[in-house]
């Protein structure tokens, strides 16, 4: 299943790329992409398993910039 | 107003905070050039008073940074931006305070480090600043969205949201307002600017039972619409769902980029580090080689290029959706600048795809209008596309009261009390034998007789589209190589394609062997050639999609063609082939400008500073003042070319 949410206070692009090589490092998530330009953070991750790899996805955009938040 | 200066709030704020720094700074560093502040105290610890005042200013402009530097190496990310400023800027200060306590009659170095940390926060501005304003002005390309429908309900109208149509209601759209949702106009006529969604220019006229396309401009007049899909499944909807992740489809050279950077701030940082042990233990002069690794630093972030080259592709996507050009990635715009083998479908791509009168051949005696006129009353009853066209032709309707047969395989006979009319192919005129001129030229020809007597001949030919002929000359002259494959005989093809001007053809193709075809020419192909296809995308999806580029053509309302192709073209005009190669063009070599200049700079200050010869103020510029040029430079992507192609056009 793939989303896509919005993405608020992604100030740096590094960051977005930086989040991108991590998110696509977890456990579960198929294929990731952060856009700094629109962004937005698209997951194409395990249906059955979404919501907990969602929460694991945003673990790791904290780690790397702690202001940007996803909304979801 | 938020309007008149583009700031929002949070921007405002850092910029009055950039400001007081600034005046605090110039005013602490005028003071310090006239009377030395480092000697209004005297003794070994002189250097305390200018340190306090300079790391006033610098807590003023930097506190933030030093926060998320301290927050961000709670969280493991040690090659962090914000932290290796920090480390930069303290060392700079601890350096001058070693040189403070060692030599107290000359105090310096404190100004620079206050000020390499006040620039890295003025460029991060402009950094933002831009970005935004790019990103605001390339959206605003596509601002088409709907904000509301007049949703008529229990016998009044409701302003509400799009997404709360359903299909089958009826809406009211005034003059002046978007079209929220795609649908079937049940009352009124108007005319219609789709230029957001098309680019162009001229306004569409529709009627009663016309279909209405989501995102244009009603014009001129009430309509009455009759809503057939629901936002989520509506044009605008999928053009902004499209252009949104386009960004997600990444370039070659966007991937190189964030590859770049992954190591080359560690690789910077492992330089900085040998830099001041290893010359330092050889020649112990360690303040200036620790001096020297902490410009290497300042320079060590790759923001430029990571924020520029998307921001380019960014650009370049925007760019051409203003001209009613979608393309789905920043791949697609890479791999269009390389394309150079074109293929075309024929019918609906270089040619209209619907058939009209080419020409009328009277017989002796006869004129064109009397051909026409025997020609419609026969194939009045017709709902062929021949004999469309030869009522479109003739223009007028056709006389009644004959009795009209059917001969199967010939033609149609038409009988009235006095005449007997003869309309059909060869085979027909032969069997009642008629002498007739036989017709040369390629096409379906119609042969019309009138009481056994030959009256004329009228030529039916697909009509080739008339800026078919410019585009593949464009082309072609751009050295691509063009093909049109086509199922008609090669009678036709062979016509066609010297009409328009397309290097080779392929006829008497089935659909499935056009796929072959151009499988073979994949096969064939070179590495760095790319394979475009162009085709209207009705029948043609398997094609598309296996090329390198699949363009689709008059994508309004067709979403088969959306779905399968890389490239639309909303308008069924060929001339947006060459114009978004264009584009591609542009949007590339500006990725390649920002490119190479961004690390030449980068690398040019890391040998400079390397052996001594700039300080940390040309080293922050290289951080900062390259992104702000690589971003204005990735911005000219979207300049006009519409103004330009009719220039080019105007000169040859």
């Amino acid at each position: 299943m793939k989303k896509v949410y919005k993405l608020e206070n992604l100030d740096c692009a590094n960051c977005a790329a930086k989040m991108e090589r991590a998110i696509n490092k977890l456990d579960g998530v198929n294929a990731a992409s952060v856009s700094f330009l629109s962004q937005r953070l698209s997951v194409e991750a395990d249906e059955s398993r979404f919501e907990e790899i969602m929460d694991a996805v945003a673990k790791v955009c904290r780690k790397v910039e702690p202001d940007c938040k996803i909304l979801r | 107003m938020e309007k008149s200066t583009g700031l929002n709030k949070k921007e405002k704020k850092k910029l009055a905070r950039i400001l007081i720094a600034l005046a605090l700074f110039a005013a602490v560093f005028i003071a310090d050039k006239i009377v030395y502040l480092g000697g209004v105290f005297e003794g070994p610890a002189a250097w305390v008073f200018p340190f306090c005042l300079y790391l006033a200013v610098y807590l003023i402009i930097g506190y933030d940074v030093l926060w998320r530097a301290i927050r961000n190496i709670a969280h493991g990310q040690v090659l962090d931006e914000n932290f290796l400023m920090c480390l930069a800027t303290l060392g700079a200060f601890s350096l001058a305070i070693y040189r403070g306590v060692t030599m107290p009659e000359n105090i310096e170095g404190f100004d620079e480090a206050c000020a390499v940390l006040l620039f890295y926060q003025i460029g991060e501005f402009f950094q933002d600043y831009a970005t935004g304003k790019s990103r605001k002005s390339i959206s605003a390309l596509m601002d088409i969205r709907p904000d509301y429908a007049n949703l008529k309900r229990n016998g009044g109208v409701e302003r509400v949201a799009p997404e709360e149509v359903k299909a089958g209601d009826i809406i009211l759209v005034n003059p002046g307002e978007r079209v929220p949702l795609d649908g079937i106009v049940v009352k009124g006529a108007s005319s219609l600017d789709t230029k957001a969604l098309t680019g162009e220019s001229l306004p569409r006229e529709i009627g009663t039972g016309g279909e209405i396309v989501s995102g244009s401009v009603n014009l001129t007049s009430q309509l009455e619409v009759e809503v057939t899909k629901e936002f989520y499944d509506s044009t605008v909807s999928k053009i902004l769902e499209l252009v949104e992740s386009a960004a997600e489809q990444k370039s070659k050279a966007e991937n190189f980029i964030t590859k770049f950077a992954k190591y080359y701030t560690p690789i910077v940082v492992g330089v900085a580090v040998l830099l001041a042990v290893v010359p330092g233990i050889i020649t112990s002069d360690w303040s200036t080689w620790i001096y020297r690794a902490l410009s290497f630093l300042v320079v060590s972030c790759p923001c430029a290029l990571v924020i520029s080259i998307p921001l380019s592709f960014f650009a370049g996507i925007g760019a051409a959706s203003r001209y009613g050009i979608l393309v789905k990635g920043s791949n697609y715009l890479e791999k269009l600048n390389k394309a150079n083998i074109f293929v075309f479908d024929k019918t609906g791509t270089l040619t209209r795809g619907s058939f009209a009168v080419a020409k009328v051949s009277p017989a002796a005696g006869a004129d064109e209008e009397e051909v026409l006129r025997l020609a419609a009353i026969a194939e009045q009853d017709s709902i062929h596309p021949i004999a469309k066209s030869i009522a479109a032709r003739y223009g007028k309707p056709a006389a009644g009261g004959y009795t009209l047969t059917n001969i199967a395989g010939k033609g149609i006979s038409a009988s009235d009390s006095r005449d007997t009319i003869l309309c059909g192919n060869a085979k027909l005129m032969a069997e009642n034998n008629i002498p007739y001129a036989a017709e040369r030229d390629t096409g379906t020809v119609v042969y019309v007789a009138k009481n056994g007597v030959f009256i004329g001949s009228i030529l039916i030919a697909d009509e080739v589209k008339p800026e078919a002929k410019e585009v593949v000359g464009a082309l072609n002259g751009m050295g691509c190589r063009t093909v049109m494959l086509t199922g008609d005989n090669e009678a036709i093809a062979a016509k066609i394609a010297k009409e328009v001007g397309v290097m080779e053809y392929k006829a008497s193709l089935l659909p499935q062997n056009k796929v072959e075809e151009v499988e073979t020419m994949l096969r064939e192909k070179d590495a760095k050639d790319a394979l475009c296809f162009v085709g209207d995308g009705i029948n043609d999806a398997p094609v598309l999609m296996r090329s390198d580029i699949g363009i689709a053509m008059g994508g309004v309302g067709s979403d088969a063609a959306i779905e399968a192709a890389d490239i639309v073209l909303m308008q069924d005009d060929l001339r947006g082939l060459p114009l978004a190669k264009r584009i591609a063009k542009k949007t590339m070599a500006i990725v390649f400008e920002n490119i190479v200049f961004s690390i030449a700079v980068k690398v040019a200050i890391l040998i400079l500073s390397a052996v001594g010869l700039t300080n940390m103020w040309v080293a922050v510029f290289g951080d900062v003042g390259v992104a702000v040029i690589a971003i204005l430079n990735a911005m000219r992507v979207n300049s006009k070319y519409a103004a330009k192609a009719k220039r080019a056009a105007a000169k040859a």
